[in-house]
């Protein structure tokens, strides 16, 4: 018989986030959320509103909260959707009965995505170690997120407060990316 | 590194985006009655200038949209950029306008 484990093991399981480092830039693992991708074209916004409470964000590049659930924009047809992990398949049936009228495409992505949460007061410098967007509070503020490249890894970042930062890439990447910030931000410890 | 200005993200660094070849090639109307130098004229024949440059390029690890750009090949200078779908730009114009 083939044994299914049905604990769910991140990651970062074995791995501690705790460091010197802490007092300049602090990482750790965000909680597992439930996630799905929502594409679609104009009237999915509003649509799954229904399901979600709130509506898609429409403005460019534009985290749209209610609740303990968010909607990231990631494009003018796609938006990453994060909600607490417990609310994956009533949340998923949700959205899927909420958009059924409209064409669409809505994928339970669960399980491919980590979180990282980068936060402290040097929290955007160590971020542009490998992400050459300009992150000060002007062109980047509170709110705004968005899919870019960090080193060799795709992520989605969003900044949460004005010294924190949601960070969301590949399970796949995730101990590439949790090395390379712990690198960054040797020169704190 | 350069900032290429996506059309709908802003500003952004190059490394966000890939090349998507040339732009406006339009294909021919009436497929079935093409003969084949037409048919390999539109697959593989680019203009290739030295110069003013039409491309297409994507925004991959941003909003993920193509859009079109004016670039110049010889010294990789952004002219201006706009929405797959919309018309060729004034170059001239916008050139002139920038030189002013």
């Amino acid at each position: 018989m083939l044994d299914v484990p049905t604990r769910r093991i991140t990651a970062f399981a074995d791995r501690s986030f705790a460091s010197p480092a802490d007092k300049a830039v602090r990482i750790a693992e965000a909680s597992p959320a439930a996630r799905f991708v929502v594409r679609g074209r104009a009237a999915v916004p509003q649509t799954a509103a229904v399901a979600l409470g709130f509506p898609l964000a429409t403005d460019v590049c534009r985290a749209a909260l209610g609740g303990e659930r968010v909607a990231l924009w990631l494009g003018p047809d796609e938006w990453l959707v994060i909600a607490p992990e417990h609310e994956a398949e009533s949340l998923g049936a949700a959205l899927a009965s909420a958009l059924a009228g409209v064409p669409h495409a809505l994928v339970d992505v669960s399980h491919r995505n980590v979180g990282l949460t980068v936060s402290g007061p040097k929290a955007s410098y160590i971020l542009n170690h490998g992400c050459p967007l300009d992150l000060s509070l002007a062109a980047f503020p509170v709110g705004m997120c968005t899919r870019t490249i960090l080193a060799k890894a795709e992520v989605v970042l969003w900044r949460t407060a004005e010294d924190a930062f949601r960070l969301e890439c590949w399970r796949s990447f995730g101990p590439y990316v949790a090395d390379f910030l712990e690198e960054a931000r040797t020169e704190f410890k | 590194m350069l900032i290429i200005n996506c059309p709908i993200c802003g500003p952004r660094p190059e490394i966000e985006f890939r090349y998507g070849g040339e732009a406006h090639v339009a294909r021919p109307a009436g497929t079935e009655t093409l003969d084949d130098q037409t048919v390999a004229d539109r697959l593989y024949m680019r203009t290739n200038p030295k110069g003013l440059h039409f491309e297409r390029w994507r925004h991959a690890h941003g909003c993920g949209k193509y859009f079109n750009a004016v670039r110049d090949t010889v010294s990789d200078f952004f002219v201006t950029t706009y929405k797959a779908g919309e018309p060729k730009p004034d170059v001239a114009a916008l050139l002139k306008d920038q030189a002013r």
